[in-house]
């Protein structure tokens, strides 16, 4: 599973014009069967999960807010492969798949969509607002760019601890707009933290494109003047995202201070279900997953290899619907919580 | 007369004051071309051209921030913070900016600015997304906080807020915004097109700020509430057969003192209503006025029905919002108190 190390993240080059983005990859991390089997089944588990949520929701199961992560799986999942345990992930409101990814309980997640007692967050926080002390994910934050600064802080947590775990901040291409996430950049500079700063660039900070938003549209390179590295990446493919993953977290954990990697990924979906996405065309959103999906990259890579036979994978499909059924049942026959939870983990 | 959203109703107010003064300009996060997370601008970009209606980054300090600097030279900027639970990074420039500016100058220089923002809860938004933050601006010396509760008022007020020389927190409650919710979250809310205050004219118009209007005459008890909470305590007054005189604020600051006053001198009774958590809420600043100037003619302790002093929950929304029951249940305490 060792990522090629002919080139390092140092002398890797960025896009030299930003708008030509289209995803031209950088380093690709080799994956062995097992390697590719399990980011399979990872990103697959997010999408069927994503696709119930959205279900759900239609149903009218799940109210209010819900952002889903359909098209940027490669992103969560290549970035956890590389992760050991104790190092910390944090993220904003578009948050499913992070979780999954960290291995918690998609029955917890889905529980806290439809707002029922065996929520993570007791049906109390929803969507946007879940946590895992156990899995080191820290949320789940719904105002936009908010958990950035949070993601330094546990960066200087591990620092004063002395420890070697680093932390992952997630973002999107809007919060990179957020005065805080600049703050955030020159005290992890200045203090060397191992914070891993990922911007999850999909295009669209909700209705608004990048480029009627960011006069620096190459994400990657809004840490210059702080001396903070940055690479753009193929989001899109998780090997390419595993070997940037493993060359910042190495960069991290040897005490070189922050890092930035911009993901040029894509949601196939609108910013949340109320959004029906008028912002783009029909076949933009065709071409990226008719040509750039992560999973479907990953499934013919492993039919090719001869890594496993149609009936294998579609084992696999089996076995992810059955924990995304079994997470959909849950989350809709658990009880709500109790009135006496209004009055719980607050202060007076 | 056209018929009217309260969505409608604050774009044609907008539209016509962009008609009208070439300084009124219109920006904020998805505001141009996509025309606003609820719509509110839609069309706006098209007719007066990017320059005039754009989109800005999520940047909300810098949004108003750079607001205030356009007011300060003469433009007129109306501009929206996404979600009022947004408005927190913006706050610092709000009332150490934006509020302070006449006094700092000796009245040289005033802050012309609206900043609209959709409040309040209703809409399984959640902690993020539901909240109602109008303490957080009453508190603050120097901006006017303004709330409507329906078209027609949301149109003449914010015209009137847009053409006003000092900083503006208009307030827009966004479970209103289809429709004059009363609570009853069982059943569908009846559209403006069917209400008599959806009834707005196309052209120029404009409301007082700070005169509050009484929605309903009564005798036995006077109802002070604002936004969503008026049609909440109408609906209260109808289901209790409590008369109640139920007066719409409209205005938080400046506040119509003597409507409230007059009021209550005649009832002998209040509750206060609102969605915002209990303490330090604009509550209680009314509840202090209620007693400094109609001590001698209350027959009762004032009551106040208001959100719980907690985070807003996603599931128990409606175990949170104060609907109808718990207004009913305040109207009946006031009354055999």
């Amino acid at each position: 599973m060792a990522p090629r190390k002919t080139a390092s993240v140092s002398s890797r080059k960025t896009a030299a014009k930003p708008s030509k983005k289209d995803f031209a990859g950088g380093t690709i991390a080799e994956f062995s069967k097992e390697d590719d089997l399990k980011a399979y089944r990872e990103m697959l588990l997010i999408r069927r999960f994503e696709e119930k949520a959205g279900q759900l929701y239609g149903m009218g199961f799940i109210g209010g807010f819900c952002h889903l992560y359909i098209g940027q799986e490669a992103v969560v999942v290549g970035m956890q492969l590389a992760l050991k345990e104790g190092d910390q992930v944090i993220t904003g409101y578009r948050d499913h798949g992070h979780m999954l990814a960290c291995g918690m309980s998609p029955r917890g997640v889905m529980a806290e969509l439809t707002g029922r007692r065996g929520g993570l967050s007791k049906g109390k926080g929803g969507s946007m607002h879940m946590f895992s002390k156990e899995k080191h994910f820290y949320g789940g934050h719904g105002i936009v760019g908010a958990q950035v600064s949070l993601g330094t802080g546990l960066a200087f947590a591990n620092r004063y601890r002395g420890n070697d775990n680093v932390s992952l901040a997630y973002f999107g291409d809007g919060a990179a707009n957020q005065g805080q996430v600049y703050e955030s950049f020159n005290m992890a500079a200045l203090w060397k933290l191992p914070a891993i700063y990922i911007v999850e660039n999909n295009r669209y900070a909700m209705g608004t494109s990048v480029s009627r938003a960011s006069a620096q549209t190459d994400f990657s390179q809004r840490g210059a003047s702080f001396g903070i590295p940055g690479y753009q990446v193929d989001g899109m493919d998780v090997r390419a995202v595993k070997a940037a993953a493993d060359e910042a977290v190495d960069h991290c954990r040897s005490g070189k201070g922050p890092i930035i990697l911009e993901m040029l990924t894509y949601r196939y979906r609108g910013h949340s279900m109320s959004d029906p996405a008028k912002y783009r065309s029909k076949d933009e959103v065709q071409k990226m997953r008719s040509e750039h999906d992560p999973i479907e990259q990953v499934k013919v890579r492993i039919v090719e290899n001869g890594w496993a036979s149609e009936d294998e994978l579609k084992q696999i499909d089996k076995e992810v619907r059955d924990i995304v059924a079994d997470s959909a049942d849950f989350a809709q026959s658990d009880p709500e919580p109790a009135v006496s939870e209004l009055y719980t983990d607050i202060l007076l | 007369m056209a018929r009217m959203t309260m969505i409608e109703a604050v774009r044609s107010a907008m539209d016509v004051s962009m008609g009208r003064d070439e300084d009124v300009v219109v920006f904020g996060e998805d505001v141009g071309y996509f025309g606003g997370v609820f719509r509110c601008t839609q069309g706006l970009q098209a007719k007066y051209g990017k320059t005039r209606c754009f989109d800005a980054p999520i940047s909300e300090s810098g949004i108003v921030g750079s607001a205030i600097g356009m007011a300060a030279y003469g433009l007129k900027p109306c501009v929206e913070i996404q979600f009022a639970d947004y408005m927190y990074p913006a706050y610092d420039q709000l009332t150490q900016e934006a509020a302070r500016i006449r006094y700092r100058s000796n009245g040289d220089f005033t802050c012309p600015i609206v900043v609209r923002m959709p409040t309040g809860g209703g809409i399984f938004g959640g902690q993020t997304h539901s909240q109602s933050p109008e303490a957080l601006f009453t508190h603050v010396c120097g901006l006017k906080v303004i709330v409507p509760s329906n078209p027609y008022d949301a149109k003449g007020l914010l015209i009137s807020a847009i053409e006003d020389p000092d900083p503006i927190i208009f307030l827009e409650p966004k479970r209103l915004y289809n429709g004059p919710f009363d609570g009853h979250h069982e059943r569908p809310v009846i559209p403006w097109s069917k209400h008599e205050l959806g009834e707005v004219p196309e052209g120029h118009y404009t409301i007082p700020i700070g005169k509050a209007e009484i929605r309903r005459k009564g005798s036995a008890v006077t109802v002070l509430a604002y936004g969503t909470m008026v049609h909440v305590a109408l609906a209260a007054a109808e289901e209790t057969g409590i008369d109640a005189e139920v007066i719409d604020l409209r205005s938080l600051l400046p506040l119509d003192l003597e409507t409230i006053v007059d009021s209550v001198t005649r009832t002998g009774r209040c509750v206060v209503v609102h969605e915002a958590t209990l303490t330090s809420g604009f509550g209680g600043e009314l509840v202090a006025l209620v007693q400094e100037h109609c001590f001698y003619h209350l027959e009762a302790p004032v009551v106040r029905v208001t959100g719980w002093d907690t985070p807003y929950p996603h599931a128990q929304e409606w175990d949170y919002f104060p609907g109808p029951a718990r207004v009913g249940r305040a109207l009946v305490e006031a009354m055999e108190a």
